[in-house]
């Protein structure tokens, strides 16, 4: 078999020798090996300038949304039309997802606060910690699909293709993150070990514990009300609106190259209709984030015009991604190596 | 005993920003706040070690470009994750439309 001496993915394997490094190394690493695409300096940062206005506009819709979606499974409730608000409601409930990874970057409020008070709030309702979070999304940018170091590769090589169906909604991952919110309750860390600092163990620990606590009486509320209502309102929409929110997430870097130091190798941009982008965070804009991961979700439009003649062309749609990670997947099975490779500005017009 | 270095021009420096300079091979951050004031900081974030000179000042917070690590470069303190160790300060003065910076204490 050809993926039997594959990579090792996991953050305690052999490829982790090769990332303990020296802070001279990581600034080697970190400043230097990355491409950035040459961006004005003042353009740049007023892109990256705070404001709380486009945010609560966004934010107040989405909340808007989820309590119209929210009475409207209630009213309705019992009968079928139950069930189709429900899932409508968990689709929108879950842009959660995608708010918790922008509110992580502190982004989207220049008010401290307002930001922090989402993220949290995301956070629980996508069963996705904080503090854990923080720290294992802050490596992800250092080390972006980095074999051994990032710790949200989404499709080792090679892929499981029925564990990525199954994980559609997210029947995996709930039950992987239950797993390890008892872990971490317990004082065990897991993969967290690799990056969160000591400093910050106690905080994930207390955290775990707290959610624990949250989603036992969230089942408690169930059995006294002798309804499934306060499970499926709170965190169930994390099983019922996550295939929508998958199946944009996986396009982020599926099928791409791996332990390259190029974030248009290894992310992958996609022009997207309006409504998803509002549910999706603008995160489409994928290799324009991690370029500049301190742009706002809502600047991203205009940083993906300012830099996409350096970019390889984005993709136009879900359709036209897929068309593309897919048969890769399928040869990546057979075949751990084989990926992706965008067609660079500078390749295209030496093809030209 | 302090030793005042001639940094920078004072205009080399943009209102509510920060540049980057370098003197005898190490490098600092020169940061200019909202009240015409100068203070000056170790040029990488303790987090990973990203510069900072393309990192985002609001009022006297600077923020890392790359994780979003927040300090006061007033006084250096660690603002939350993911940063957790504080930035070194050094004493500034403006002279004219000069900028020294003290090193040596």
């Amino acid at each position: 078999m050809v993926h039997s001496s594959w990579k090792d993915y996991s953050l305690s394997g052999p490829s982790k020798g090769a990332a303990v490094i020296t802070d001279d190394q990581i600034e080697t690493r970190v400043v230097q090996s990355w491409f950035v695409a040459k961006v004005d300096r003042k353009a740049l940062k007023g892109l990256m300038k705070r404001s709380d206005r486009p945010a609560m506009l966004n934010y107040g819709l989405w909340i808007g949304l989820i309590a119209v979606t929210g009475v409207a499974t209630l009213a309705t409730w019992g009968t079928g039309w139950g069930w189709v608000w429900l899932v409508i409601y968990s689709a929108i409930h879950q842009s959660a997802t995608a708010r918790q990874h922008e509110l992580a970057h502190g982004t989207p409020f220049r008010t401290r606060w307002i930001n922090e008070l989402f993220f949290h709030f995301s956070s629980f309702i996508t069963l996705s910690e904080g503090h854990y979070y923080r720290w294992r999304h802050s490596r992800h940018h250092t080390d972006t699909i980095i074999v051994g170091r990032d710790p949200e590769i989404q499709s080792p090589r090679p892929p499981e293709i029925l564990s990525l169906l199954i994980n559609l909604f997210n029947l995996k991952t709930v039950l992987v993150t239950l797993r390890d919110f008892v872990a971490r309750a317990r004082g065990d860390l897991g993969p967290g070990a690799h990056f969160v600092p000591d400093s910050e163990g106690p905080k994930v620990i207390n955290a775990a514990r707290m959610y624990l606590l949250a989603i036992i009486l969230i089942l408690l509320a169930c059995v006294a009300l002798a309804s499934p209502l306060p499970l499926l309102l709170t965190i169930g929409p994390r099983v019922i609106g996550a295939p929508l929110y998958a199946v944009l997430h996986f396009t982020q870097h599926a099928g791409l190259n791996e332990d390259v130091y190029d974030h248009r190798l290894n992310s992958r941009t996609i022009l997207m209709n309006p409504v998803l982008r509002f549910l999706y965070g603008n995160m489409n804009y994928h290799i324009e984030h991690h370029m500049f991961p301190m742009v706002p979700y809502h600047r991203l439009p205009e940083l993906h015009e300012m830099i996409k003649d350096q970019c390889p062309t984005p993709k136009n749609g879900l359709l036209d991604a897929y068309r593309e990670i897919v048969p890769i997947l399928l040869r990546q099975v057979k075949d751990p190596s084989y990926h992706i490779q965008p067609v660079l500005p500078q390749d295209r017009l030496a093809a030209e | 005993m302090t030793q005042w270095i001639d940094i920078c021009a004072a205009d080399d420096v943009e209102m509510e920003d920060l540049i980057e300079v370098t003197h005898d091979g190490q490098s600092y951050a020169i940061y200019r706040s909202p009240e015409d004031a100068f203070y000056a900081t170790a040029a990488h974030c303790t987090h990973e070690y990203v510069s900072l000179a393309d990192g985002l000042v609001m009022d006297h917070i600077i923020e890392c470009p790359m994780h979003n690590g927040r300090f006061d470069y007033r006084t250096g303190e660690a603002k939350g994750a993911p940063v957790c160790v504080n930035l070194k300060t050094y004493p500034v003065q403006r002279q004219g439309d000069r900028i020294l910076l003290g090193l040596g204490d």
